[in-house]
């Protein structure tokens, strides 16, 4: 990214060696270009403030009242009530712990097998690798709904073939005990190929010449892979690590579209995000809805940002 | 075309790779692992998508009953008659769904992909004042996960009376704030600022010098956030749920959502519904498998764009 210091600080350096007339067009030329640049960003500004900030400050206002049937269905305002219900609500808290664990185990596991895959796909190149490449890759083309659905076949006891390999005592992947890995599988299938990709095109863009260079060195393959390529990519990881993470804490369509075929074991709290859609759209209870939503929002920013200013010397994005 | 552009880099990278293999000599071992491993995956990968193409072919007697095992095909081969009971169901509202969601997706992807682009290129090209405080909220509003958006979206809409409608979907969608993060990102290294600068002084103006001079330059990057932008909206589940009540406005996604909660509620009756989830889902993924693989050469080199910066 070019460095917006230098520019605007070399200006007035460059100014200043000018005669006095010139100076004055120039500074107002500068200031009529700002403002077209305002015109540029203008249209996607509207949408930012009527879908991301009217909103959000809409739902802060609204996490603030309270509506119940001690106040006849009246919303009064309650300040931070709603918060302190919300931390104290096990079923509330119950989903976090579960989306935290989540992404505690399931982000590491991710993150191995899409780089190992995009390193091997980088040091072999032949046509298999390119096939296998595209094939790991298709899943992100699969809505994450008929991802879902498909393993939900597959772990099916009626028609799905664990039956036929395991016989009656074939494990079901969606029962209480192991709805957690059962769900696990499906992210990792969904969205591993997209990161191995991503990871793949950063290798792709190192200069081979390094490769060489550490060859001469006397660096074997390993070496090669683990000094230089693996740092190399550092910033695209961390990029994943982020998205992951966000997507992980608002873990939303995998579970709900498997919980009707989980025979329970997918609760109507199993994940913050479904415990704020059904309060807000099976209780109507549309006030503690927007403060479980901030309050997710909230945790999430948080961590992401805990996780960026621990890694901040190894990713360029948000410098 | 694809695999000319695609060798190029290839061929450079390779020539280190075979000498140490030579130099290697009788150690074959990691590489056929390698070959194992990938291979492994390619099979761990296709699996649904193969048992989703077997299960379409079978009628429900099959489905359920079927002797040769869910991952192959049984004696009767009903795919065709699958089809048809899938476009004919309910007045063929699947296809409805269908055109909703290639509605929705273009809508929605080619407007937030024309609205990072315009964004991306004054938030690169132009000096002007709270310039970079506006770009350091955008790239906070990248961490807001968007689904914790939905409801209170869904609170301001329904407040406008706009739920239940079209826009209830197009409208959030428009916002991409990762998008206009990628745009800037290319826009500042691919487009040169003394080429802006020439077209000015030969009389250009702004949005002429936009769309002629610095337009082209930028299509790769347009390319792939409008393909990420599409699949977004494609495979967005949780927004049209919480915005839509008619049935007949469900993107693909929550209409197949919609028969999966009928046929588990009903045991009995839900039998043939769940052979037309299975066809349904099928038909729903081959849209987007196609235009990636067909599209190839555009989203591998622009993946790539937010990571290698």
């Amino acid at each position: 990214m070019a460095n917006p210091d230098a520019t605007l600080a070399g200006a007035p350096l460059a100014r200043e060696t000018r005669p006095a007339r010139p100076r004055r067009s120039t500074k107002s030329r500068e200031r009529r270009r700002g403002r077209v640049g305002w015109l540029f960003i203008a249209p996607f500004a509207l949408v930012f403030i009527v879908f991301l900030v009217a909103p959000l400050l809409y739902a802060f206002y609204l996490s603030l009242y309270t509506k119940g049937l001690a106040t006849g269905g009246v919303p009064v305002f309650s300040g931070i009530d709603n918060y302190v219900e919300a931390f104290t609500d096990p079923v509330f808290l119950g989903g976090l712990l579960f989306v935290i664990h989540f992404a505690v185990v399931l982000i590491p596991v991710q993150m191995i097998i899409s780089l190992a895959v995009a390193l091997i796909l980088d040091a072999i190149v032949t046509r298999f690798s390119r096939f296998a490449r595209l094939m790991i890759f298709l899943p992100y083309a699969v809505p994450a709904v008929i991802g879902a659905l498909m393993w939900g076949f597959l772990y099916s006891p009626s028609f799905g073939p664990l039956q036929q390999l395991f016989g009656a005592g074939a494990p079901f992947p969606l029962s209480p005990d192991n709805v957690f890995y059962g769900l696990m599988n499906v992210v990792t299938w969904q969205w591993a190929g997209y990161y191995m990709i991503i990871i793949y095109a950063a290798l792709r863009g190192i200069d081979p010449t390094l490769y060489e260079a550490a060859r001469i060195d006397g660096a074997n393959a390993w070496q090669v892979a683990w000094r230089i390529k693996v740092p190399m990519v550092a910033s695209a990881l961390v990029l994943i690590l982020v998205f992951a993470l966000i997507g992980t804490l608002q873990f939303f369509t995998e579970p709900s579209i498997l919980a009707p075929v989980a025979n329970g074991s997918i609760t109507l709290g199993f994940t913050p995000n479904i415990y704020a859609f059904n309060q807000a759209f099976q209780y109507s209870n549309v006030n503690y809805a927007s403060a479980l939503s901030f309050a997710l929002g909230i945790v999430v920013f948080i961590a992401v940002y805990i996780f960026l200013f621990a890694t901040r010397k190894r990713g360029s994005f948000l410098k | 075309m694809t695999t000319a552009r695609i060798a190029a880099p290839k061929t450079a990278a390779k020539t280190p790779g075979a000498r140490a293999r030579s130099r290697r000599g009788s150690k074959p071992g990691p590489r056929a692992l390698a070959y194992i491993f990938l291979g492994a995956l390619v099979v761990y990968f296709l699996i649904p998508i193969w048992w989703l193409f077997v299960a379409s072919t079978k009628d429900v007697q099959g489905l359920f009953q079927g002797t040769s095992g869910a991952l192959w095909f049984d004696k009767t081969f009903a795919l065709g008659q699958n089809l048809v009971d899938l476009f004919t169901y309910n007045d063929g509202i699947y296809l409805h769904w269908l055109g909703n969601s290639v509605f929705y997706a273009l809508a929605g992807g080619i407007g937030a992909t024309v609205l990072s682009v315009l964004a991306g290129y004054g938030f690169s090209k132009f000096r002007f004042f709270g310039r970079r405080f506006f770009f350091s909220v955008l790239l906070g509003s990248v961490m807001v996960p968007l689904t914790a958006l939905v409801i209170p979206d869904f609170i301001l809409l329904s407040d406008l009376n706009l739920t239940d409608t079209i826009w209830a979907v197009i409208l959030p969608s428009l916002l991409n704030p990762f998008g206009v993060y990628l745009m800037q990102v290319y826009i500042t290294d691919a487009v040169p600022d003394e080429l802006l600068e020439a077209a000015r002084i030969d009389g250009a103006g702004e949005f002429r010098t936009f769309m002629q001079v610095a337009f082209p330059l930028m299509r790769p990057a347009f390319v792939t956030v409008l393909l990420l932008s599409i699949v977004g909206t494609w495979n967005n589940y949780f927004l049209p749920l919480a915005m839509l009540q008619n049935t007949q406005l469900y993107p693909i996604t929550v209409g197949i959502g919609l028969w999966e909660g009928q046929a588990s509620a009903n045991n009995g009756g839900g039998h043939s519904l769940w052979g037309l989830i299975i066809v349904g889902a099928l038909v729903s993924i081959i849209p987007l498998i196609i235009a990636f693989l067909s599209l190839q050469k555009y989203w591998q080199g622009g993946l790539s764009l937010g990571a290698v910066k």
